[in-house]
C-alpha cells in the first residue's frame, strides 16, 4: 500500500488553504463595508474545492521541469462570485456586515474543524513512522 | 499566506475608519466656526473611500482573495457641497456689511451618525483581526 501525502492528508489540506483565502475576502467584503458601490463577493467553497482536488490530479501531468507543478487551483478564480444583496442601499453597497461576520466567524471554526483533522493526520503519520 | 494578507486588509480598514473619525472630530469641533463670507466659512470635510484593487501583478497570480481585493484605503478628502446657514445677527462681530454671518454647513446629527458608524467599523475589524491572529496561531501548532 503505497503512502503518499495526498492519500495520507486527503482533502484537509487543501480545504485549510480556501479558508484562509475565504477568510481574506470575508475580511475584505467587511473592510468595505463603508465603501460606496463595492459589492460583497465570496467563492463557492465546493466548486473551489472540487478545482483544487481536479488540479491535484494534473501534478502529475507536467512534462516540464518549468511547469508549475504545485500551483494551487488554477481555475479557482472562476469561483469568485458576487453576493446577492439582500437589500438596496442608497450608496450602492451590498455588504451586510452582521452576514459577512458570521460567515467569517464560520470560516474560523471551520478553519479549526480541518486543522484538527489534519493534526491527526500528521500524528497518526508520526506515530506510523515510530512503530509505536 | 493568505492569513497574513487578513492583517493588512483589516489594518486599511481601521486606517480608514481613523481618517474618518478624524475628520468627525475636524468638523465636530468647527461646527460654530462662523466667519463674514462665504469663502472663508469652514466646510466640512468627508472622506471617501476606494477599496484597493489588485495590481497586475497580483492579477497574473490569479489568486481568487487577491482578485477580491485587498482592503480599503482613503482616495481624497473632499469639502461638502452642502448649503452654509446663514444667519441675520447684525451685532455680531463678524457680520458682513448686509448683518449676516455664515455658519459651517456640518450636520451635527450626521456627524454623530457617522462617528458611531466609524468606531464600530473600527470594532469589528479588531475582531477580524483577532480572529486571523488566532488562526495562525493554530496553524503554527500544526504537528504538535
Amino acid at each position: 500500500m503505497p503512502i503518499n501525502f495526498d492519500s495520507a492528508l486527503g482533502i484537509n489540506e487543501d480545504a485549510l488553504i480556501l479558508r484562509t483565502q475565504r477568510a481574506e475576502i470575508l475580511a475584505n467584503n467587511i473592510a468595505n463595508a463603508d465603501t460606496p458601490n463595492y459589492k460583497a463577493r465570496d467563492i463557492d467553497f465546493s466548486a473551489a474545492l472540487s478545482g483544487a482536488q481536479s488540479s491535484m490530479q494534473l501534478k502529475q501531468s507536467s512534462t516540464h521541469a518549468g511547469h508549475q507543478t504545485n500551483l494551487l487551483m488554477p481555475d479557482h478564480s472562476q469561483a469568485l462570485v458576487y453576493r446577492e444583496a439582500i437589500q438596496p442601499s442608497i450608496d450602492g453597497n451590498t455588504v451586510d456586515l452582521q452576514q459577512e461576520m458570521a460567515r467569517y466567524t464560520d470560516n474560523s471554526i471551520r478553519f479549526q474543524g480541518s486543522f484538527q483533522i489534519l493534526n491527526s493526520s500528521f500524528k497518526g503519520l508520526a506515530k506510523a513512522i515510530k512503530g509505536e | 499566506m493568505s492569513l497574513s494578507n487578513v492583517f493588512d486588509i483589516a489594518g486599511s480598514a481601521m486606517s480608514a475608519q481613523s481618517i474618518r473619525l478624524n475628520t468627525v472630530s475636524s468638523n465636530m469641533a468647527n461646527a460654530q466656526s462662523v466667519s463674514s463670507s462665504e469663502g472663508e466659512t469652514y466646510k466640512a470635510l468627508k472622506p471617501i473611500f476606494k477599496v484597493n484593487v489588485p495590481t497586475p501583478d497580483q492579477v497574473r497570480r490569479r489568486d481568487p482573495a487577491i482578485m477580491a481585493g485587498q482592503g480599503v484605503s482613503v482616495t481624497e478628502i473632499v469639502k461638502s457641497d452642502a448649503p452654509l446657514r446663514m444667519v441675520y445677527e447684525p451685532n455680531h462681530p463678524m457680520a458682513n456689511d448686509e448683518g449676516y454671518i455664515f455658519y459651517p454647513n456640518v450636520n451635527i446629527v450626521e456627524e454623530m451618525a457617522d462617528m458611531i458608524s466609524a468606531s464600530r467599523s473600527f470594532q469589528i475589524n479588531t475582531e477580524i483581526m483577532n480572529t486571523a491572529k488566532q488562526m495562525l496561531q493554530k496553524t503554527l501548532t500544526l504537528g504538535n
